[in-house]
């Protein structure tokens, strides 16, 4: 006993001593790395933009291994089952508001999803093999985040988008379910994936109740793998998870000379957003930092006012360095600040300030506080075209789908750019997916520049439909349009049949409506990127270098409701009991007459006959009167052979009615 | 039938099922048989019918007494669940927004232009997206090929002028957590010419809501607040908006005339514009599938009562109703959450009327002997619930039968969302302060309430009725109750008809021995004659409905004169028509045409009920008495004659319209100009009833009399 004790107590110190060398080793590992992020970004309407990036890299199985310390074994089986090489799943509530949260940054531009669930990916199978491979996905995602990704199973729900999604698919497959709820059960096996889950770190600011109170909620998992290339280019999977939540400050403190005023932003601290502080790194984290973007727009308004108290003030306010600032104040000193260099725009460069929170702990928890000292105003940049898309029409037979495009400020620099072309052309893409109950007649296309209607031709430059099949697939619209640049407004629409479902084919939720979801509207003519200058003591942040990557400018449009005509569901149980009844009084009548002896019943009636009552004689009389025959006494002469079941006939009426009087009786007084 | 009377004979041994087939055949039989000595059964015939149309009238009666009690039959919409939210803070904002309002240095400017700039001002300073939406009135034309669709838009919007054209303003929150697929609509019309206290109380109690939705996180659809500019009318304001909304035009056209006439209004002042915060476009913005809409409006003359009251209007064009659990969840929320008292739209004069009061006793006594029989017996109500019952039931009934909506939330119903309109009225005038921001909570709460409890409800309403008559705001009588005193009084016509026929051609032989001067070959053919008469006088109705298509396009005419032209077209084209065809005077010739037209007047009614029951209803009740009584006068008898003169009299459409409103006491003007107006609100809503008039009820009304001249 003793023996097998100091065993154990063994066990527990190296145990114990491994875990606390874990620290160390992890900083020594070449292969796996992880780090962690929180960018903070105030936003125009008083909201501040709080988000989260982890990224889990591990290098090549065959240079590296099939055992990891850090990368979530999920993931990587998962990627090595199905042969993926990139993947996307986003888990969204809310809706980002393009207007003024901006379309055009990177952060933006790759996090603003739709509601709901949206998944792509792309395999490196054989093309017959591709429809397989994505069904198993889905159900392995359903079961690895508790949601109903399942129903992406469905060739009805899916698709495989040519061109216009991403550039380089043939083995891409899209699917979204704008009805799926999005919730902590979603977000905790989420959460499973990172090494410290929420028990450190930056993760640990995830106090449920603050980020699902949020304007916008948005959780992604983006994954891309080197693994099945067959030139080793190095890298091997990488998983980039973030959390994107809008939230609403609330007011600080007030300062006491703007008080009044609402136009003085609100201040905020990660403890009033979260209501919790980050005390230390996780521990498995390569770095882990916290930044503050101030927008381009924002740095020059804030110029101009600091330029106006200066002048009116008669004398130099100090700026030193980057930690104070009349405008606003940092609770903390950021440890280093970016400049974004080459900026497309003329306004101003935007900001990052760097926060390294390596020297915090639990005694001394890291809590960033940003505090507004004088009004400011100012808005994001925004998509190139605000696009927006809507339902015409009423009724429950047919309807229409307009998709409507309109300039912004942005859009109304652009002839400069493109002056080499004789006119100028806007390109933009157009990816839509229909269901296949809603029947998109794509011949009925008409599109309006500026109200005036155009020919097909001269503006869409490559179209490619595939029409719905019915109960099989959906029905595929993309498009290249080539848009004038100067134009105002542009409306592309598609009229529509709305069909008939089978009875079983109904969700839980008919009466609802049915959804269509978000069309993708992406400008390929613009590459988002924001590059900023990196200082020689900073490490290489991966947030930072994702925002350097440039791709295309997405934006998605508003998930649509159509009613259709639902049936009365509870119209089945109606027939059935209907049918049960009539089944029920036939099969008990018929069984009744054939197990009738006939014969042997009219002899025991003669036998019977022979002391007929008073009563009996009215009741034949009365019957005979209902037959509209000559009334005959039963007695007298031998009875004709009808007469008597006639007898038993009146006899089981009466009895009904009087069966049925006592029931309606009872139903009456008790019903 | 003949093959199995004899198995009868032969086999007397039957199952019983067999024989009760038998038994249906042999009276089946002796229906036929009877037919051949018609006297007989035309007595049972007759004595039915008169029995069936008394019935039916006594259950229009008794409706008062069959409705049901209110519930809510929607679960999720959970009225009253949640504690009101509506805050201090939200009202006193509301008072300064209505003090703004009202404000002398407004009223300096020139209000049609600065009005909606303020509002838009202040939702935007609230929090919502903001838009303005012009647009030009339409008038209310007469297209007889337009009848059923709307009127193309762009057709209309020629010549005119920037005068006529108003400014809606539009004010949207998000939901801060929805997915923007539904949204809930409050309008508050307004006129910004001539802004009255009442609608600067109802713009205040929306404000008071708007400011607390921009604040609340429940939300989980939109909520759009529309200022609807009524200076053209309130149906017309809320109407443009809606078209805008589920039909927008892309042709430019309109568009480049409103922005002219905006740089033209432009220049008399923008002194707001620069306080607008954000920008305030003309795009139009959208937010997803309408769940419901409410129109708040503050009646202008504070009620003599203890409690403010409210009225709910729900009328919709054709007597199309939203669904009856809106109006259960907005009286729920009036009575047991605000206290107030809720009233629906009566026939005031009938309250007072002794015929009523007289069967309300004898309902009252019958309830009270057979509740003396059995306590259980839950029959018959007061006199005063019966005679307010009946008052509420008969106009709930006349709003349905002409098919005018009674505001604009009968826009809505045309795009199949469900609306009605809140009419509160403050108790007494209120120049109180403290009185104001009192009925401010009120209102701003029931509105906070109907608005929560719809916002719970994820699917379009589908659970309770939608067609249903009101007796009053918390009962009911649903569509399985009144169909029967419709049924009951329809029921006769099929029978009659075929009755009519078989005794005109069992009786031919009789009066070709008399006369000897049809020698037509085909005896049985004889019922297109009179076939081809009612088609005649059908296709003269389908004319005369379209006749006023064509007096509009005489120039300046005078109401009278447009119905005296309208008049005496219509029976010259009758005179021609006739003249064309002649008329073949049989003896028994009117007992065929009476049996065609009793058949064609049932298909109408049936037909009619389908669209708009109530027209077919009160339609019933004037005509089937009417076909059934007629005769030719030179074989009735005295008194049958000025019977069916009386009930001719009463069933010509324009004296119908004249009796009820003697009847019920509401007139104003001079008969015939309020007659062509009436008849004129008809086309102009494009009312079913209209059709009904010219198409069924005319055509019947000349038949009948051309029954009563025939000569035997």
């Amino acid at each position: 006993m003793a023996r097998l004790l100091s065993i154990f107590a063994l066990l527990v110190f190296v145990l114990h001593v491994t875990s606390e060398s874990t620290g160390e080793v992890v900083e020594q590992l070449e292969g796996e790395e992880f780090t962690e992020e929180l960018l903070f970004r105030p936003l125009p309407d008083r909201k501040v933009l709080s988000y989260f990036h982890f990224e889990s890299k591990v290098p090549r199985t065959n240079s590296y291994g099939h055992h990891h310390r850090l990368f979530p074994k999920a993931i990587y089986q998962l990627v090595h089952k199905y042969r993926i090489t990139e993947m996307e799943l986003s888990f969204t509530q809310g809706r980002w508001n393009y207007e003024s949260w901006g379309g055009f940054d990177p952060v933006a531009s790759s996090n603003a999803k739709p509601p709901g669930v949206e998944l792509w990916a792309v395999f490196d199978v054989p093309q017959d093999q591709v429809d397989a491979s994505w069904k198993n996905l889905t159900h392995t995602l359903s079961g690895l985040f508790c949601a109903s990704i399942n129903f992406l199973e469905s060739s009805t729900m899916y698709s495989a988008p040519d061109w216009s999604f991403r550039s380089l698919s043939g083995n891409l497959r899209y699917g979204s379910l704008p009805r799926e709820a999005v919730c902590t059960e979603n977000l905790t096996p989420w959460l499973k994936l990172l090494p410290c889950r929420d028990k450190a770190g930056l993760s640990s600011l995830m106090n449920r109740p603050s980020i699902y109170r949020g304007f916008y909620h948005s959780q992604r998992l983006h994954l891309t793998s080197g693994e099945f290339d067959l030139v080793a280019s190095g890298h091997g999977i990488t998983l980039e998870q973030t959390l994107t939540i809008v939230l609403q400050p609330d007011a600080l403190e007030t300062n006491a000379a703007f008080s009044s005023s609402r136009k003085l932003q609100p201040s905020w601290s990660m403890n009033s957003l979260f209501g919790r502080t980050v005390e230390g790194k996780c521990a498995l984290a390569k770095s882990s930092n916290v930044y503050v973007q101030l927008e381009g727009s924002l740095v020059y308004n804030m110029k101009d006012t600091w330029n106006d108290i200066e002048g009116y003030e008669g004398e130099e306010v100090p700026y030193e360095g980057f930690g104070s600032n009349p405008n606003f104040g940092f609770s903390v000193s950021p440890d280093r600040m970016m400049k974004e260099v080459n900026s497309f725009h003329k306004e101003g460069s935007s900001i990052l300030y760097g926060f390294s929170i390596k020297d915090y702990h639990s005694s001394k928890p890291f809590d960033l506080g940003f505090r507004w000292k004088l009004p400011v105003t100012w808005s994001c940049v925004k998509a190139p075209l605000r696009a927006s898309r809507f339902l015409m029409g009423s009724g429950n037979e047919k309807g229409a789908i307009a998709l409507s495009l309109q300039s912004t400020e942005w859009s109304e620099s652009l002839p400069k750019a493109h002056n080499d072309e004789e006119k100028c052309r806007l390109r933009v893409d157009v990816f839509q997916v229909v269901p296949w109950y809603i029947k998109v007649y794509y011949h009925t296309a008409r599109l309006f520049v500026d109200g005036v209607p155009q020919s097909l031709g001269d503006v869409i430059e490559k179209m490619h439909v595939s029409p719905s099949e019915d109960k099989v697939s959906p029905g595929v619209m993309e498009t290249i349009l080539r848009l004038p640049c100067d134009m105002k407004s542009a409306s592309l629409t598609l009229e529509f049949d709305k069909g008939f479902l089978h009875i079983d084919e109904y969700p839980p939720d008919a009466n609802q409506g049915f959804d269509i979801p978000s069309a993708i509207i992406s400008f390929p003519d613009f590459q988002t990127c924001l590059e900023y200058t990196q200082d020689n003591t900073s490490i290489k942040s991966p947030m930072v270098s994702k925002m350097q990557e440039k791709r295309k400018i997405l934006s998605y449009t508003e998930v649509l409701l159509v009613p259709l005509t639902t049936p009365d569901f509870s119209m089945p149980y109606n027939v059935i009991t209907i049918t049960c009844t009539v089944f029920a009084l036939y099969f008990g009548s018929l069984l009744n007459a054939l197990r009738r002896r006939a014969g042997e019943e009219e002899r025991f009636l003669k036998s019977k006959d022979k002391n007929t009552s008073k009563l009996r004689l009215l009741l034949s009389k009365l019957s005979a009167k209902l037959r509209g025959r000559a009334w005959e006494p039963p007695t007298s002469t031998p009875p004709s052979s009808s007469s008597s079941p006639k007898l038993i006939s009146s006899k089981v009426i009466i009895k009904i009615v009087l069966i049925a009087a006592i029931g309606f009786g009872w139903q009456y007084y008790y019903g | 039938m003949v093959s199995t009377a004899e198995i009868d004979g032969q086999k007397p041994k039957h199952r019983p099922i067999i024989r009760i087939g038998i038994f249906i055949i042999a009276h089946s039989f002796l229906v036929r048989y009877c037919f051949s000595n018609f006297t007989f059964v035309h007595s049972i015939i007759r004595f039915c019918t008169v029995v069936c149309c008394t019935a039916g009238v006594l259950a229009l009666l008794l409706l008062p007494v069959l409705a049901k009690k209110t519930y809510v039959s929607e679960n999720a919409l959970m009225p009253g669940s949640a504690t009101p939210m509506l805050s201090d803070q939200d009202v006193s904002g509301a008072t300064r927004f209505m003090n703004e309002l009202t404000s002398p240095k407004l009223k300096s400017w020139n209000m049609g232009i600065e009005l909606p700039r303020l509002i838009a001002l202040h939702m935007s300073n609230l929090g919502g997206e903001v838009n303005y939406h012009k647009f030009q009135t339409q008038p209310n034309n007469f297209h007889p090929l337009y009848f059923f669709t709307s009127p193309d838009a762009e057709a209309n919007l020629v010549n005119k002028t920037c005068q006529s054209y108003a400014t809606n303003t539009i004010g949207i929150i998000r939901a801060p957590r929805g997915d923007g697929k539904e949204a809930i609509v409050l309008v508050t019309p307004y006129n910004p010419v001539n802004l009255t206290q009442s609608e600067v109380l109802s713009l205040g109690i929306a404000y008071s809501v708007f400011s607390l939705l921009t604040q609340v996180s429940w939300l989980a659809k939109d909520i759009i607040w529309l200022a609807a500019d009524s200076q053209y009318g309130q149906y017309n304001s809320v109407a443009a908006w809606l078209r805008d909304y589920h039909t927008p035009s892309f042709g430019g056209h309109g568009k480049l005339h409103a922005d002219n006439c905006r740089g033209a209004s432009g220049m008399h002042g923008s002194k707001l514009d620069m306080f607008v915060e954000t920008e305030v476009s003309d795009t139009f913005r959208r937010a997803g599938t309408m769940a419901a809409a409410f129109v708040i409006k503050v009646a202008n003359t504070g009620e003599e009562g203890e409690q403010d009251s409210l009225k709910i209007y729900a009328e919709a064009s054709n007597g199309q109703m939203p669904n009856l659990d809106l109006i259960n969840v907005v009286s729920y929320l009036a009575v047991h959450g605000q206290g107030l008292r809720v009233k629906v739209e009566k026939l005031v004069s009938l309250l007072d009327s002794k015929w009523l009061n007289f069967i309300g006793e004898m309902l009252e006594s019958v309830g009270k002997i057979a509740r003396s029989l059995n306590p259980q017996w839950k029959f018959g109500i007061p006199v005063q619930e019966y005679v307010e019952g009946s008052a509420t039931l008969v106009s709930s009934l006349y709003n349905q039968a002409i098919g005018v909506p009674t505001g604009s939330h009968g826009a809505f119903r045309d795009y199949q969302v469900d609306a009605i309109t809140l009419e509160i009225s403050p108790k007494l005038s209120s120049s109180n302060k403290a009185r104001q921001t009192e009925f401010l909570f009120r209102g701003g709460r029931l509105i906070e309430g109907v608005v929560r409890s719809v916002n719970n409800l994820l699917e379009k309403f589908h659970q309770s009725f939608f067609l249903y008559l009101l007796t009053s705001s918390n009962k009911f009588i649903s569509v399985g109750v009144y169909m029967i005193a419709f049924l009951l009084l329809v029921a006769p016509l099929p029978v009659v008809a075929a009755s009519l026929f078989s005794n005109a051609t069992s009786t031919n032989p009789n009066s070709q021995k008399h006369t000897s001067s049809s020698s037509e070959p085909f005896q049985s053919w004889r019922w297109l004659y009179p076939t081809k008469t009612i088609f005649l006088v059908h296709l003269w109705g389908a004319i005369v409905s379209l006749l006023p298509y064509f007096i509009y396009q005489i120039p300046e005419c005078q109401p009278t004169s447009r119905l005296l032209i309208w008049a005496s077209l219509s029976i010259f084209i009758l005179a021609v028509l006739r003249s064309f065809f002649g008329s073949s005077t049989h003896l028994q010739e009117w007992v065929l045409l009476k049996s065609v037209t009793v058949s064609s007047l049932f298909i109408g009614l049936c037909l009619m009920s389908v669209i708009n029951f109530a027209t077919a209803e009160i339609g019933a009740l004037i005509l089937v008495p009417m076909c059934l009584m007629i005769k030719p006068w030179k074989i009735a008898g005295k008194a049958h004659s000025a019977f069916n003169l009386l009930l001719l009299t009463v069933g010509f459409p324009g004296a119908a319209f004249f009796v009820v409103k003697g009847a019920f006491g509401v007139q104003n003007g001079s008969g015939l100009v309020e007659f062509w107006y009436w008849v004129e609100s008809l086309w102009a809503w494009n009312s079913a009833t209209y059709i009904y008039i010219c198409m069924v009820h005319l055509p019947c009304w000349v038949l009948c009399i051309c029954i009563l001249l025939h000569c035997c």
